[in-house]
């Protein structure tokens, strides 16, 4: 593997040896010093022209733990201000000598872009409302070990919940999804549907959670409202928000899933931390692990050369 | 049973020649066992850790013998592959968890694998093991030692020296030795 920029791209064979990989960089996370020398001497740069709490630092602490070195290019302090574009701003940080670039950016297909003007590997860190390939291994990963299960997720009902249209989460995870064998629904709005659903869709939520393993809520992004695609913030609660009552018609073994950050009291109104369900804490901690994965079969797998020969 | 390859260059005509079978294996194994307890009189701290993956079923193979012998000894498992010092040169795949049985500061650890090669995995195995404490010895088992040293590392307990050529794969399971010439 030389990218990793979507979940399609790689294929099922990857995506299950990336999972496996991350049982073993669990089991390194879980030492007292969590860290390997694996990937001595290798650099990754971070470049995150969106903003990115969560992911930025999951990378860093992967790319740190494996021992590379890591440079986290910070858009706001760059020469990307002053007019540079995307091109030179690449050229230049590769020619630093860098092995990998992780990049966030508003535009969908940077990723694909940026890797024609670099030979080093190149990690979507999420592309416009295109993909977020690590989000989607992290859920898969999380869902996996949540229902113990070892090899794919087959027969398993996953519910994504919310604004699919612009969400790369959703569109990777259900790739990720459909392709370890789950059966995914998707619950939103007409308006927040895109124009092909990439799996069956329902706008009633009620009809769906009593046929639940996993419950997946995405983000209700606030900007969404100015453009008129929900009525207000409480008639989305109201219809398609983890409520209570909802909460309660749950299956008992059934998960409950966010990507982060939380909009409490919008697409979810009970406190995660008293549904027994919820594992969104693991998937922020599984993150790591899975980024840890990712960099290490790209930097260190040898993978390449065996391709090559 | 999993079985391990270790692959020399490419060389001449192919062909299996097995040097050792299950007699011999097991033969092998119970020497050993006496060995590791002659050494260590009283096996006090004795801890066998396999390096994953040709090396655990040994390990476990060792541990029992030693219990037959004397008493049993905490058995584990420790993956060396991300502590390589070829990683980026050649394929590898770390496929398995470290398995701890119990403290390794002061501990004497027996690493076991099935076969010696470079030395680069011990190395790497050492380096692994120096993670999780500080023993008071690390001593070295082998089924098989083939030669073809890289680094100054001996081993302690040799189940077989078996000279062999770059050209030639040693392939080990629990109840045969076979070397193969690759084509």
């Amino acid at each position: 593997m030389k990218h990793l920029r979507s979940i399609a791209e790689i294929g099922p064979d990857a995506v299950r040896r990336l999972l496996d990989l991350t049982d073993t960089m669990v089991e390194v996370n879980q030492r007292a010093n969590p860290r390997v020398p694996a990937l001595r001497g290798k650099t990754v740069c971070n470049l995150f022209f969106e903003d990115s709490t969560r992911t930025r630092l999951s990378f860093e602490t992967a790319a740190k733990r494996l021992s590379a070195d890591v440079m986290t290019f910070n858009v706001s302090t760059s020469s990307v201000n002053k007019g540079e574009s995307l091109r030179d701003t690449i050229e230049t940080i590769a020619a630093m000598g860098v092995d990998a670039f992780v990049i966030r950016h508003r535009s969908s297909g940077v990723p694909w872009q940026v890797s024609r003007w670099t030979t080093a590997s190149i990690v979507n860190g999420g592309d416009g409302w295109h993909a977020h390939p690590t989000q989607a291994l992290l859920d898969a990963y999380t869902v996996r070990t949540a229902l113990g299960r070892t090899g794919g997720l087959e027969g398993v009902r996953v519910t994504v919940v919310g604004d699919i249209r612009h969400s790369r989460v959703a569109r990777s995870d259900v790739e990720v999804f459909t392709m370890l064998g789950a059966d995914v629904t998707l619950v939103a709005p007409a308006t927040l549907l895109p124009p092909v659903p990439p799996a069956p869709a329902t706008d009633d939520l009620d009809s769906v959670i009593e046929k639940t393993d996993v419950l997946y809520l995405l983000r209700m992004q606030r900007e969404r409202m100015t453009e008129a695609l929900v009525p207000s913030l409480r008639e989305y609660s109201a219809r398609f928000g983890l409520t209570a009552a909802r909460a309660a018609r749950l299956p008992d073994h059934a998960l409950v899933m966010h990507p982060g950050p939380m909009n409490r009291g919008v697409e979810i109104l009970v406190d995660p931390a008293e549904l027994p369900g919820a594992v969104i804490t693991q998937q922020v901690a599984n993150g790591v692990a899975v980024r840890m994965a990712v960099l290490f079969d790209l930097l260190g797998s040898g993978r390449e050369m065996e391709e090559a020969a | 049973m999993e079985q391990s390859v270790s692959r020399g260059a490419q060389g001449a005509a192919p062909g299996p020649k097995r040097v050792l079978g299950p007699d011999d294996i097991r033969r092998a194994t119970t020497r050993m066992a006496h060995e590791i307890i002659e050494r260590n009189r009283g096996l006090d701290g004795v801890i066998l850790l396999g390096i994953q993956t040709g090396g655990v079923w040994l390990a476990e193979r060792l541990g029992s013998e030693i219990e037959r012998i004397e008493r049993p000894v905490p058995v584990g498992a420790i993956d060396a592959s991300l502590y390589r010092d070829d990683i980026g040169i050649r394929p590898v795949l770390p496929a398995a968890r470290d398995h701890i049985p119990a403290d390794l500061d002061g501990a004497v650890v027996v690493l076991v694998d099935d076969v010696l090669y470079t030395g680069r995995t011990v190395r790497a195995a050492l380096d692994a093991v120096a993670e999780y404490g500080r023993p008071r010895a690390v001593q070295l088992a082998v089924l098989v030692d083939r030669g073809h040293r890289e680094l100054p590392i001996r081993p302690d307990f040799v189940g077989k020296n078996l000279p062999t050529s770059r050209h030639e794969d040693v392939r080990v399971s629990s109840d045969e030795v076979v070397i193969w010439t690759t084509p």
